[in-house]
């Protein structure tokens, strides 16, 4: 599927093969949103499992899905404070590790070079 | 009167005099869904939270008790009920809308014999003219809580339950307040805290199965009676490995049940093609099915002696993710119907 919306991309617009992941990454993650505000994202993942969880789109249903729980509480401490609850750790260690693989190319380099 | 170690039992024989059980959506679809006074067809309950549906239908829950009772609230001396939320909070609020003197009780999913355990000990010594008891639960609001959000699409495993959006309540009366024909509350096993060092929040009906099993034998040693005694034995809400994990248990330690005779609560309340995973839980589970279902058959005849053992885990999400093993809590007690006659 998000092979598709890439192909789409690329075809339709001023997209290559290296630069369609970013819009169809968007996209993919817009439908997820959709469809977990629609309700019917969670039945999804009961069925798919990690085929639902792992990718991208899981990462928009943990953000909305929290949004959408956490309403009832208010915009500020409701959803404002709660949004991130399940995909906080996401970015958190998604930066961490990507800054730890970074450290180790720059010092691989500055040995190799 | 105490009886063995931890075992009451109630010689005047209080009585059950009416039941008030709501209901959400999917119970609506489930396998009793006749035995509910009210169903209602969407989780919101025309409030603007979870947590305030979740006190609607407590509130709602006693109101026809007390409709059905013929019963002005006034009368009521007190009101013993629980939920699962933090602080009890829906059951306290609704407490605040009837006014009843009242206890808050917690034994997460065993609150509904906790609190009818004490209701038959106040009216059976003169404490009260009536008691009203209850539990609830709401789906939404407890998967809030102690899970993921509703809309959250992680997996879970099949072992994991189905927490019920309903609420029962009964409200019990000393024997011979009102002419007819009622159920009895004859005796209560209070159980104690039982750890096996399950950590598993996905699979609390087998963390629940060995608080059971201590429970139904400590009934059975103090009174003296067999399970032959009972026509029908119902754990609260182990679910399908729960209960069979029990009945082994049971089974171990010498004490061997017919497996028709023992049912289990979470299992009886949806149907087979309903996506519930191993079964119903939560602290309306055994209250709704014990209040609606279980009475009406037994008034029916279906069933003369039933002892009816709730099963708790007593987790908060904060001792899940610190680790913590599930400390797990049963109670039982024992409903006899016609027996005199």
């Amino acid at each position: 599927m998000g092979q598709a919306i890439s192909y789409f991309y690329i075809y339709f617009f001023n997209f290559t093969e290296q630069t369609a992941g970013g819009p169809t990454t968007a996209t993919m993650v817009f439908l997820a949103l959709l469809m977990t505000g629609f309700g019917f994202y969670d039945r999804i993942g009961q069925f798919a499992g990690a085929g639902s969880a792992v990718p991208v789109t899981g990462f928009g249903n943990a953000v909305i899905s929290a949004a959408i729980e956490h309403r009832t509480e208010g915009f500020v401490l409701g959803v404002g404070a709660n949004m991130f609850k399940l995909a906080g750790s996401v970015i958190l260690f998604g930066v961490f590790s990507a800054f730890v693989v970074a450290l180790i190319k720059t010092i691989y380099l500055m040995i190799g070079g | 009167m105490l009886k063995g170690k931890q075992t009451w039992m109630f010689t005047n024989k209080p009585v059950i005099l009416e039941t008030g059980v709501t209901g959400g959506p999917f119970e609506a679809n489930g396998e009793i869904a006749g035995d509910f006074d009210i169903l209602y067809d969407d989780l919101w309950m025309e409030q603007d939270s979870y947590e305030k549906a979740h006190r609607h239908l407590m509130e709602k829950a006693v109101e026809l008790a007390l409709e059905k009772g013929e019963i002005d609230k006034e009368q009521v001396q007190f009101f013993l009920a629980g939920d699962l939320i933090n602080q009890v909070t829906p059951t306290s609020f609704a407490a605040r809308t009837n006014g009843i003197p009242y206890f808050g009780l917690f034994g997460a999913c065993s609150t509904s014999m906790e609190g009818l355990a004490l209701a038959a000990f106040i009216t059976n010594y003169g404490g009260a003219d009536y008691v009203l008891t209850g539990a609830s639960s709401h789906n939404a609001a407890v998967e809030k809580q102690f899970r993921y959000p509703t809309e959250y699409g992680g997996q879970k495993p099949p072992t994991a339950q189905w927490t019920i959006t309903g609420a029962g309540v009964a409200l019990v009366a000393p024997n011979g307040s009102k002419q007819g024909e009622y159920p009895h509350i004859v005796s209560a096993t209070i159980g104690k805290v039982i750890d096996m060092g399950l950590k598993d929040p996905f699979n609390m009906g087998g963390a629940m199965a060995p608080a059971a099993v201590d429970t139904i034998l400590a009934h059975f040693k103090d009174t003296g009676l067999t399970p032959d005694d009972y026509d029908f034995i119902i754990t609260g809400d182990l679910g399908q490995i729960g209960s069979e994990t029990a009945h082994d248990l049971l089974k171990q330690k010498g004490c061997n049940i017919n497996k028709e005779k023992f049912k289990d609560c979470g299992l009886m309340i949806f149907k087979k093609d309903q996506p519930v995973l191993a079964g119903g839980s939560g602290a309306g589970c055994s209250a709704v099915v014990l209040y609606g279902h279980i009475l009406n058959e037994m008034i029916s005849g279906k069933y003369k002696k039933i002892l009816l053992v709730a099963t708790g885990a007593l987790l908060s999400p904060l001792s899940v993710q610190q680790k913590d093993t599930i400390p797990c809590i049963a109670h039982a007690v024992s409903i006899e119907y016609g027996m005199n006659s």
